[in-house]
Protein backbone atom coordinates (compact mmCIF):
# COMPACT_ATOMS: atom_id res chain seq x y z
CA UNK A 1 0.00 0.00 0.00
CA UNK A 2 0.96 3.39 -1.21
CA UNK A 3 -1.83 5.49 0.34
CA UNK A 4 -3.83 5.79 3.09
CA UNK A 5 -7.39 4.64 3.74
CA UNK A 6 -9.86 7.31 4.87
CA UNK A 7 -12.98 5.20 6.67
CA UNK A 8 -16.00 7.35 6.27
CA UNK A 9 -18.07 8.28 9.31
CA UNK A 10 -22.04 8.09 9.63
CA UNK A 11 -21.99 11.51 9.72
CA UNK A 12 -20.31 11.87 6.39
CA UNK A 13 -22.64 9.54 4.72
CA UNK A 14 -25.54 11.99 6.67
CA UNK A 15 -23.40 15.29 4.24
CA UNK A 16 -23.70 13.47 0.99
CA UNK A 17 -27.68 12.53 1.96
CA UNK A 18 -28.01 16.32 0.98
CA UNK A 19 -26.93 15.62 -2.33
CA UNK A 20 -29.97 12.95 -2.28
CA UNK A 21 -32.35 15.63 -0.91
CA UNK A 22 -31.37 18.15 -3.86
CA UNK A 23 -31.82 15.47 -6.63
CA UNK A 24 -35.38 15.35 -5.04
CA UNK A 25 -35.95 19.22 -4.85
CA UNK A 26 -34.89 18.84 -8.57
CA UNK A 27 -37.66 16.63 -9.70
CA UNK A 28 -40.26 18.48 -7.70
CA UNK A 29 -39.28 21.85 -8.95
CA UNK A 30 -38.88 20.50 -12.70
CA UNK A 31 -42.13 18.22 -11.90
CA UNK A 32 -40.28 14.92 -13.46
CA UNK A 33 -42.38 12.73 -10.67
CA UNK A 34 -39.69 10.61 -9.80
CA UNK A 35 -39.16 11.90 -6.41
CA UNK A 36 -41.40 8.71 -4.95
CA UNK A 37 -38.84 6.38 -6.72
CA UNK A 38 -35.75 8.28 -6.21
CA UNK A 39 -36.69 8.01 -1.95
CA UNK A 40 -37.22 4.20 -2.35
CA UNK A 41 -34.22 3.31 -4.37
CA UNK A 42 -32.08 5.45 -1.76
CA UNK A 43 -33.97 3.60 0.63
CA UNK A 44 -33.25 0.01 -0.57
CA UNK A 45 -29.55 1.25 -1.59
CA UNK A 46 -28.92 1.62 2.22
CA UNK A 47 -31.18 -1.15 3.38
CA UNK A 48 -29.51 -3.65 0.84
CA UNK A 49 -25.98 -2.58 1.24
CA UNK A 50 -26.14 -2.52 4.81
CA UNK A 51 -27.68 -5.50 5.21
CA UNK A 52 -25.28 -7.39 2.64
CA UNK A 53 -21.96 -5.56 4.40
CA UNK A 54 -22.95 -7.57 7.38
CA UNK A 55 -23.68 -10.69 5.44
CA UNK A 56 -20.46 -10.52 4.19
CA UNK A 57 -18.83 -9.28 7.72
CA UNK A 58 -20.20 -12.59 8.96
CA UNK A 59 -18.67 -14.84 6.21
CA UNK A 60 -15.97 -13.64 5.85
CA UNK A 61 -14.92 -14.13 9.45
CA UNK A 62 -16.49 -17.62 9.31
CA UNK A 63 -14.33 -18.74 6.21
CA UNK A 64 -16.71 -21.93 5.52
CA UNK A 65 -16.35 -23.38 2.49
CA UNK A 66 -19.87 -24.92 2.93
CA UNK A 67 -21.42 -21.24 3.79
CA UNK A 68 -19.05 -19.52 0.89
CA UNK A 69 -20.94 -22.25 -1.53
CA UNK A 70 -24.15 -21.31 -0.36
CA UNK A 71 -23.39 -17.41 -0.67
CA UNK A 72 -22.19 -18.05 -4.15
CA UNK A 73 -25.19 -20.71 -5.03
CA UNK A 74 -27.57 -18.35 -4.62
CA UNK A 75 -25.71 -15.28 -5.95
CA UNK A 76 -25.50 -17.66 -9.40
CA UNK A 77 -29.47 -17.93 -8.87
CA UNK A 78 -31.00 -14.20 -8.36
CA UNK A 79 -28.33 -13.58 -11.50
CA UNK A 80 -30.19 -16.13 -13.61
CA UNK A 81 -33.27 -14.57 -12.28
CA UNK A 82 -31.84 -10.94 -13.35
CA UNK A 83 -31.07 -12.12 -16.74
CA UNK A 84 -34.12 -13.47 -17.62
CA UNK A 85 -36.19 -11.06 -16.11
CA UNK A 86 -36.50 -8.21 -18.48
CA UNK A 87 -36.38 -10.78 -21.74
CA UNK A 88 -39.63 -9.67 -23.77
CA UNK A 89 -40.13 -13.22 -25.10
CA UNK A 90 -38.85 -16.18 -23.26
CA UNK A 91 -38.79 -19.91 -23.22
CA UNK A 92 -41.72 -22.08 -22.24
CA UNK A 93 -41.53 -23.99 -18.95
CA UNK A 94 -39.09 -22.11 -16.91
CA UNK A 95 -36.05 -22.78 -20.39
CA UNK A 96 -35.38 -19.63 -20.02
CA UNK A 97 -34.45 -19.51 -16.38
CA UNK A 98 -32.60 -23.07 -16.69
CA UNK A 99 -30.54 -21.86 -19.55
CA UNK A 100 -29.42 -18.63 -18.31
CA UNK A 101 -28.72 -19.80 -14.91
CA UNK A 102 -26.89 -22.85 -15.81
CA UNK A 103 -25.07 -20.57 -18.15
CA UNK A 104 -23.93 -17.90 -16.12
CA UNK A 105 -22.61 -21.05 -13.81
CA UNK A 106 -20.45 -22.74 -16.14
CA UNK A 107 -19.54 -18.83 -17.03
CA UNK A 108 -18.73 -16.92 -14.03
CA UNK A 109 -18.18 -19.65 -11.31
CA UNK A 110 -15.58 -21.72 -13.59
CA UNK A 111 -13.30 -18.77 -14.51
CA UNK A 112 -14.00 -17.44 -10.84
CA UNK A 113 -12.37 -20.70 -9.61
CA UNK A 114 -9.45 -20.75 -12.09
CA UNK A 115 -8.36 -17.17 -10.58
CA UNK A 116 -8.63 -18.06 -7.22
CA UNK A 117 -6.69 -21.41 -7.66
CA UNK A 118 -4.24 -20.69 -10.65
CA UNK A 119 -4.08 -16.89 -10.29
CA UNK A 120 -5.00 -14.98 -6.83
CA UNK A 121 -4.20 -18.15 -4.75
CA UNK A 122 -5.78 -17.03 -0.96
CA UNK A 123 -5.52 -19.25 1.75
CA UNK A 124 -7.89 -20.91 1.69
CA UNK A 125 -8.31 -20.88 -2.21
CA UNK A 126 -12.02 -20.50 -1.30
CA UNK A 127 -11.52 -17.49 0.89
CA UNK A 128 -15.00 -15.94 0.89
CA UNK A 129 -13.49 -11.99 0.89
CA UNK A 130 -11.75 -12.93 -2.47
CA UNK A 131 -14.12 -15.73 -3.62
CA UNK A 132 -17.09 -13.61 -3.65
CA UNK A 133 -16.56 -10.40 -4.73
CA UNK A 134 -14.84 -12.04 -7.74
CA UNK A 135 -18.14 -14.21 -8.27
CA UNK A 136 -19.88 -10.98 -7.68
CA UNK A 137 -18.08 -9.26 -10.87
CA UNK A 138 -18.32 -11.94 -12.94
CA UNK A 139 -21.74 -12.51 -12.55
CA UNK A 140 -22.53 -8.91 -12.92
CA UNK A 141 -21.11 -8.89 -16.28
CA UNK A 142 -21.90 -12.02 -17.55
CA UNK A 143 -25.34 -11.98 -16.83
CA UNK A 144 -25.28 -8.84 -19.40
CA UNK A 145 -23.92 -10.86 -22.42
CA UNK A 146 -25.95 -14.16 -21.65
CA UNK A 147 -29.61 -11.67 -21.38
CA UNK A 148 -28.69 -9.78 -25.07
CA UNK A 149 -27.44 -12.91 -26.39
CA UNK A 150 -30.33 -14.83 -25.68
CA UNK A 151 -32.74 -11.96 -26.00
CA UNK A 152 -31.19 -11.61 -29.62
CA UNK A 153 -31.23 -15.20 -30.93
CA UNK A 154 -34.78 -15.40 -29.80
CA UNK A 155 -36.26 -12.48 -31.45
CA UNK A 156 -33.72 -13.28 -34.19
CA UNK A 157 -35.39 -16.83 -34.71
CA UNK A 158 -38.56 -15.52 -34.81
CA UNK A 159 -38.14 -13.28 -37.03
CA UNK A 160 -36.52 -15.20 -39.69
CA UNK A 161 -38.62 -18.71 -38.95
CA UNK A 162 -39.27 -18.90 -43.11
CA UNK A 163 -35.67 -18.35 -43.75
CA UNK A 164 -34.97 -21.05 -40.86
CA UNK A 165 -37.67 -23.36 -42.76
CA UNK A 166 -36.15 -22.78 -45.81
CA UNK A 167 -33.17 -24.40 -44.73
CA UNK A 168 -34.61 -27.15 -43.30
CA UNK A 169 -36.88 -27.94 -45.77
CA UNK A 170 -33.84 -27.93 -48.31
CA UNK A 171 -32.21 -30.77 -45.49
CA UNK A 172 -30.37 -28.46 -43.51
CA UNK A 173 -29.96 -29.86 -40.15
CA UNK A 174 -31.06 -27.28 -37.38
CA UNK A 175 -27.45 -26.43 -36.67
CA UNK A 176 -26.71 -25.42 -39.86
CA UNK A 177 -29.85 -23.70 -40.55
CA UNK A 178 -29.63 -21.54 -37.36
CA UNK A 179 -25.15 -21.34 -36.97
CA UNK A 180 -25.28 -17.46 -38.25
CA UNK A 181 -28.09 -16.32 -35.86
CA UNK A 182 -26.06 -17.84 -33.15
CA UNK A 183 -23.10 -16.17 -34.08
CA UNK A 184 -24.81 -12.50 -34.70
CA UNK A 185 -26.35 -13.04 -31.29
CA UNK A 186 -23.18 -14.73 -29.87
CA UNK A 187 -21.48 -11.34 -30.66
CA UNK A 188 -23.94 -9.30 -29.17
CA UNK A 189 -23.80 -10.98 -25.74
CA UNK A 190 -20.04 -10.00 -26.03
CA UNK A 191 -19.72 -6.55 -27.30
CA UNK A 192 -20.02 -5.03 -23.98
CA UNK A 193 -17.51 -7.00 -22.43
CA UNK A 194 -15.25 -5.34 -25.59
CA UNK A 195 -16.36 -2.17 -25.49
CA UNK A 196 -15.64 -2.45 -21.92
CA UNK A 197 -12.03 -3.40 -22.61
CA UNK A 198 -11.48 -0.86 -25.46
CA UNK A 199 -12.50 2.00 -22.71
CA UNK A 200 -11.21 0.88 -19.86
CA UNK A 201 -8.30 3.29 -18.32
CA UNK A 202 -9.76 6.35 -21.46
CA UNK A 203 -13.27 6.84 -21.20
CA UNK A 204 -14.06 5.48 -17.36
CA UNK A 205 -11.40 3.93 -14.66
CA UNK A 206 -13.14 0.69 -13.59
CA UNK A 207 -15.16 0.72 -10.50
CA UNK A 208 -13.12 -2.05 -8.95
CA UNK A 209 -9.43 -0.22 -10.07
CA UNK A 210 -11.00 3.42 -8.25
CA UNK A 211 -12.15 1.41 -5.11
CA UNK A 212 -8.55 0.09 -5.12
CA UNK A 213 -6.77 3.46 -5.61
CA UNK A 214 -9.30 5.03 -3.32
CA UNK A 215 -8.26 2.30 -0.71
CA UNK A 216 -4.53 3.22 -0.91
CA UNK A 217 -3.71 0.73 -3.46
CA UNK A 218 -0.75 2.24 -5.78
CA UNK A 219 -2.15 2.83 -9.11
CA UNK A 220 -0.06 0.47 -11.04
CA UNK A 221 -1.25 -2.04 -8.58
CA UNK A 222 -4.95 -1.68 -9.18
CA UNK A 223 -3.58 -1.68 -12.73
CA UNK A 224 -2.51 -5.08 -12.46
CA UNK A 225 -5.45 -6.12 -10.79
CA UNK A 226 -8.04 -4.74 -13.12
CA UNK A 227 -6.18 -6.23 -16.15
CA UNK A 228 -6.67 -9.51 -14.62
CA UNK A 229 -10.31 -8.69 -14.35
CA UNK A 230 -10.77 -7.60 -17.40
CA UNK A 231 -9.61 -10.60 -18.86
CA UNK A 232 -11.03 -13.23 -16.48
CA UNK A 233 -14.58 -11.02 -17.37
CA UNK A 234 -14.04 -11.68 -21.20
CA UNK A 235 -13.62 -15.54 -20.20
CA UNK A 236 -16.79 -15.79 -18.37
CA UNK A 237 -18.66 -13.61 -20.93
CA UNK A 238 -17.49 -15.68 -23.92
CA UNK A 239 -18.35 -18.81 -22.29
CA UNK A 240 -21.55 -18.19 -20.85
CA UNK A 241 -22.48 -16.10 -24.03
CA UNK A 242 -21.96 -19.51 -25.89
CA UNK A 243 -23.44 -21.85 -24.30
CA UNK A 244 -26.68 -19.58 -23.68
CA UNK A 245 -27.18 -18.88 -27.21
CA UNK A 246 -26.26 -22.57 -28.26
CA UNK A 247 -28.79 -23.94 -25.60
CA UNK A 248 -31.37 -22.07 -26.86
CA UNK A 249 -30.92 -22.74 -30.46
CA UNK A 250 -31.08 -26.00 -29.94
CA UNK A 251 -34.30 -25.95 -27.24
CA UNK A 252 -35.96 -24.07 -30.16
CA UNK A 253 -35.61 -26.77 -32.36
CA UNK A 254 -35.78 -30.35 -31.81
CA UNK A 255 -33.97 -33.76 -32.88
CA UNK A 256 -36.60 -34.41 -35.70
CA UNK A 257 -34.02 -31.06 -37.44
CA UNK A 258 -37.39 -28.75 -36.81
CA UNK A 259 -37.71 -25.04 -35.40
CA UNK A 260 -39.84 -25.27 -32.51
CA UNK A 261 -42.05 -21.89 -31.73
CA UNK A 262 -43.87 -23.32 -29.81
CA UNK A 263 -41.67 -23.62 -27.06
CA UNK A 264 -41.94 -20.25 -26.23
CA UNK A 265 -44.57 -17.34 -25.65
CA UNK B 1 -55.76 -49.92 -52.45
CA UNK B 2 -53.97 -52.99 -52.56
CA UNK B 3 -51.08 -53.36 -50.89
CA UNK B 4 -48.45 -53.44 -53.89
CA UNK B 5 -49.70 -49.91 -55.32
CA UNK B 6 -49.17 -48.81 -51.83
CA UNK B 7 -45.37 -50.07 -51.64
CA UNK B 8 -44.11 -46.86 -54.53
CA UNK B 9 -45.19 -43.22 -53.51
CA UNK B 10 -46.38 -41.60 -50.54
CA UNK B 11 -48.64 -43.14 -47.74
CA UNK B 12 -49.94 -41.25 -45.07
CA UNK B 13 -51.30 -43.27 -41.87
CA UNK B 14 -53.22 -41.12 -38.69
CA UNK B 15 -51.83 -37.88 -39.90
CA UNK B 16 -53.31 -35.86 -37.10
CA UNK B 17 -52.31 -32.06 -35.49
CA UNK B 18 -54.60 -29.69 -33.61
CA UNK B 19 -57.21 -29.92 -35.85
CA UNK B 20 -56.19 -31.39 -38.79
CA UNK B 21 -56.69 -35.36 -39.23
CA UNK B 22 -56.53 -38.19 -38.83
CA UNK B 23 -55.67 -38.42 -42.01
CA UNK B 24 -55.06 -41.54 -43.80
CA UNK B 25 -53.90 -41.18 -47.74
CA UNK B 26 -52.39 -42.99 -50.40
CA UNK B 27 -50.55 -41.56 -52.80
CA UNK B 28 -49.11 -43.50 -55.92
CA UNK B 29 -45.81 -42.31 -57.60
CA UNK B 30 -46.42 -40.24 -60.83
CA UNK B 31 -49.81 -39.45 -59.59
CA UNK B 32 -50.64 -35.64 -59.43
CA UNK B 33 -53.23 -35.24 -56.51
CA UNK B 34 -54.71 -31.26 -55.72
CA UNK B 35 -55.93 -30.45 -52.62
CA UNK B 36 -58.44 -28.11 -52.52
CA UNK B 37 -60.51 -26.44 -50.25
CA UNK B 38 -61.48 -23.16 -48.50
CA UNK B 39 -58.52 -21.17 -46.10
CA UNK B 40 -57.95 -22.34 -42.87
CA UNK B 41 -59.47 -25.74 -44.03
CA UNK B 42 -55.49 -27.25 -42.90
CA UNK B 43 -54.17 -27.71 -46.54
CA UNK B 44 -50.81 -25.89 -45.23
CA UNK B 45 -51.00 -27.97 -42.14
CA UNK B 46 -50.62 -31.20 -43.87
CA UNK B 47 -47.71 -30.38 -46.01
CA UNK B 48 -46.24 -29.14 -43.27
CA UNK B 49 -47.08 -32.42 -41.55
CA UNK B 50 -45.95 -34.44 -44.09
CA UNK B 51 -42.74 -32.82 -44.57
CA UNK B 52 -42.52 -33.55 -40.77
CA UNK B 53 -42.15 -29.77 -40.00
CA UNK B 54 -44.45 -29.84 -37.46
CA UNK B 55 -44.92 -32.25 -34.71
CA UNK B 56 -48.04 -34.20 -35.18
CA UNK B 57 -49.08 -37.97 -34.65
CA UNK B 58 -49.50 -40.76 -36.93
CA UNK B 59 -46.64 -41.72 -39.41
CA UNK B 60 -45.83 -41.04 -43.44
CA UNK B 61 -44.21 -43.85 -45.79
CA UNK B 62 -41.95 -43.17 -48.99
CA UNK B 63 -41.88 -46.13 -51.23
CA UNK B 64 -42.66 -48.53 -47.76
CA UNK B 65 -40.01 -46.92 -45.86
CA UNK B 66 -40.91 -45.70 -42.18
CA UNK B 67 -40.48 -41.89 -41.74
CA UNK B 68 -39.19 -42.21 -38.36
CA UNK B 69 -36.36 -44.78 -40.14
CA UNK B 70 -34.87 -42.23 -42.35
CA UNK B 71 -32.94 -39.00 -40.59
CA UNK B 72 -35.01 -35.87 -41.20
CA UNK B 73 -32.46 -34.22 -42.91
CA UNK B 74 -32.73 -37.08 -45.80
CA UNK B 75 -36.42 -37.08 -45.50
CA UNK B 76 -36.69 -33.47 -46.94
CA UNK B 77 -34.80 -34.17 -49.68
CA UNK B 78 -36.73 -37.14 -50.76
CA UNK B 79 -39.95 -35.52 -50.14
CA UNK B 80 -39.47 -31.76 -51.37
CA UNK B 81 -41.81 -29.47 -49.58
CA UNK B 82 -41.85 -25.82 -51.40
CA UNK B 83 -44.29 -23.16 -49.11
CA UNK B 84 -46.25 -20.50 -49.95
CA UNK B 85 -44.33 -18.20 -49.26
CA UNK B 86 -40.34 -18.79 -49.74
CA UNK B 87 -37.58 -18.12 -47.21
CA UNK B 88 -34.36 -16.66 -48.12
CA UNK B 89 -31.31 -16.35 -45.79
CA UNK B 90 -28.64 -14.54 -47.96
CA UNK B 91 -29.16 -11.43 -49.55
CA UNK B 92 -28.51 -12.82 -53.18
CA UNK B 93 -30.03 -16.05 -54.78
CA UNK B 94 -26.64 -17.78 -55.78
CA UNK B 95 -25.56 -18.79 -52.31
CA UNK B 96 -29.20 -20.70 -52.07
CA UNK B 97 -28.30 -22.67 -54.47
CA UNK B 98 -24.62 -23.81 -52.93
CA UNK B 99 -23.99 -27.66 -54.28
CA UNK B 100 -26.17 -27.91 -57.08
CA UNK B 101 -24.90 -29.32 -60.43
CA UNK B 102 -24.70 -26.36 -62.78
CA UNK B 103 -26.27 -27.37 -65.51
CA UNK B 104 -29.51 -29.13 -63.54
CA UNK B 105 -29.71 -25.68 -62.43
CA UNK B 106 -29.63 -23.78 -66.00
CA UNK B 107 -31.97 -26.19 -66.91
CA UNK B 108 -34.46 -26.01 -64.20
CA UNK B 109 -34.35 -21.94 -64.39
CA UNK B 110 -34.88 -22.40 -68.10
CA UNK B 111 -37.78 -24.49 -67.79
CA UNK B 112 -39.66 -22.07 -65.87
CA UNK B 113 -38.68 -19.21 -67.87
CA UNK B 114 -35.72 -17.60 -65.98
CA UNK B 115 -32.18 -17.00 -67.09
CA UNK B 116 -28.85 -18.10 -65.13
CA UNK B 117 -28.32 -14.78 -64.70
CA UNK B 118 -31.08 -14.83 -62.23
CA UNK B 119 -28.73 -16.30 -59.86
CA UNK B 120 -26.70 -13.23 -59.26
CA UNK B 121 -30.13 -11.13 -58.43
CA UNK B 122 -30.42 -9.22 -55.07
CA UNK B 123 -33.52 -11.16 -52.94
CA UNK B 124 -34.80 -8.33 -51.74
CA UNK B 125 -35.54 -6.89 -55.45
CA UNK B 126 -37.30 -9.52 -57.30
CA UNK B 127 -40.88 -9.98 -57.18
CA UNK B 128 -43.05 -12.26 -55.69
CA UNK B 129 -43.53 -14.71 -58.61
CA UNK B 130 -39.65 -14.76 -59.08
CA UNK B 131 -39.36 -15.50 -55.63
CA UNK B 132 -41.75 -18.25 -56.40
CA UNK B 133 -40.48 -19.67 -59.46
CA UNK B 134 -37.03 -19.63 -57.76
CA UNK B 135 -38.48 -21.33 -54.94
CA UNK B 136 -39.55 -24.39 -56.52
CA UNK B 137 -36.58 -24.51 -58.59
CA UNK B 138 -33.85 -24.22 -55.61
CA UNK B 139 -36.03 -27.17 -54.29
CA UNK B 140 -35.96 -28.79 -57.61
CA UNK B 141 -32.16 -28.28 -58.30
CA UNK B 142 -31.16 -29.47 -54.25
CA UNK B 143 -33.38 -33.06 -54.52
CA UNK B 144 -31.31 -33.61 -57.42
CA UNK B 145 -28.22 -33.03 -55.89
CA UNK B 146 -28.00 -36.92 -54.86
CA UNK B 147 -30.90 -38.21 -56.59
CA UNK B 148 -31.69 -38.02 -60.18
CA UNK B 149 -35.11 -36.56 -59.39
CA UNK B 150 -37.29 -35.85 -56.05
CA UNK B 151 -39.67 -39.17 -55.23
CA UNK B 152 -42.84 -36.66 -53.36
CA UNK B 153 -42.83 -33.45 -54.10
CA UNK B 154 -45.35 -30.78 -52.21
CA UNK B 155 -46.61 -27.67 -53.29
CA UNK B 156 -48.42 -24.93 -52.05
CA UNK B 157 -50.07 -22.92 -54.84
CA UNK B 158 -46.79 -22.98 -56.85
CA UNK B 159 -48.72 -20.67 -59.51
CA UNK B 160 -50.09 -18.10 -57.48
CA UNK B 161 -48.38 -15.41 -57.73
CA UNK B 162 -47.47 -15.78 -61.53
CA UNK B 163 -48.97 -14.55 -65.18
CA UNK B 164 -50.47 -17.05 -67.32
CA UNK B 165 -47.29 -18.00 -69.36
CA UNK B 166 -44.96 -18.29 -66.41
CA UNK B 167 -47.98 -20.41 -64.83
CA UNK B 168 -47.90 -22.62 -68.14
CA UNK B 169 -44.29 -23.41 -68.06
CA UNK B 170 -44.02 -24.33 -64.10
CA UNK B 171 -47.30 -26.69 -64.56
CA UNK B 172 -45.12 -28.14 -67.72
CA UNK B 173 -41.92 -28.23 -65.65
CA UNK B 174 -44.31 -30.42 -62.34
CA UNK B 175 -46.19 -31.85 -64.90
CA UNK B 176 -42.76 -33.48 -65.93
CA UNK B 177 -41.37 -34.12 -62.41
CA UNK B 178 -44.73 -36.62 -62.26
CA UNK B 179 -43.58 -37.94 -65.31
CA UNK B 180 -40.10 -39.21 -64.00
CA UNK B 181 -42.60 -41.21 -61.03
CA UNK B 182 -42.70 -38.03 -58.91
CA UNK B 183 -45.69 -38.58 -56.50
CA UNK B 184 -47.19 -34.85 -56.28
CA UNK B 185 -49.45 -33.36 -53.88
CA UNK B 186 -50.13 -29.15 -55.06
CA UNK B 187 -52.57 -26.97 -53.24
CA UNK B 188 -54.77 -24.76 -55.64
CA UNK B 189 -57.51 -23.02 -55.20
CA UNK B 190 -57.82 -23.28 -59.37
CA UNK B 191 -59.91 -26.23 -59.97
CA UNK B 192 -59.10 -25.38 -63.80
CA UNK B 193 -55.49 -25.91 -62.93
CA UNK B 194 -56.59 -29.40 -61.58
CA UNK B 195 -58.25 -30.15 -64.23
CA UNK B 196 -55.63 -29.52 -66.69
CA UNK B 197 -52.86 -31.36 -65.06
CA UNK B 198 -54.58 -34.41 -64.88
CA UNK B 199 -54.65 -34.28 -61.18
CA UNK B 200 -57.23 -36.13 -58.50
CA UNK B 201 -58.62 -33.61 -56.76
CA UNK B 202 -59.11 -34.26 -52.70
CA UNK B 203 -60.94 -31.96 -50.93
CA UNK B 204 -60.33 -31.09 -47.58
CA UNK B 205 -62.30 -29.15 -44.89
CA UNK B 206 -62.31 -28.60 -41.57
CA UNK B 207 -58.89 -30.88 -41.40
CA UNK B 208 -60.59 -33.58 -42.99
CA UNK B 209 -60.61 -34.85 -46.12
CA UNK B 210 -63.93 -34.94 -47.65
CA UNK B 211 -64.60 -36.37 -51.09
CA UNK B 212 -61.98 -37.14 -53.37
CA UNK B 213 -62.61 -37.06 -57.33
CA UNK B 214 -60.53 -37.66 -60.57
CA UNK B 215 -60.85 -34.35 -62.67
CA UNK B 216 -62.86 -34.81 -66.10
Amino acid sequence: MTGVYIALSYFDLIIVSTLLLLAGMISIWQRLGVERALGIAALRTVIQLVLIGYVLKILFAMTSPLWTAIAAVIMVALAGREATARQQTRLNGGWSYAIATSSLMMGATLVTAVALVAVIRPEPWFDPRFALPLLGMMLGNTLNGVAVGMERLISTIKREKIAIEARLLLGHSRVDAMRDYVRESSRAGLMHIINAMSAAGIISLPGMMTGQILAGVSPTEAVKYQIMIMFLLAGATAIGVLLATTLTARRLSDERERLRLDRMN
Amino acid sequence: MTNQTTQSGLRLKGITRLGLGPIDLNLASGQITALMGPSGAGKTMLLRAIADLDPAQGNAFINGQDRNEIAPTRWRKRVVYVPAITGWWDEKIRPHFVGADKNTTKQILHALGLESTALDWDVAHISTGEKQRLGLARALVNAMIDATAPEVLLLDEPTSGLDEQNRDMAEKLILKQAQNGATILMVTHDRAQAVRMGAKILNINSGKISTSEVAP
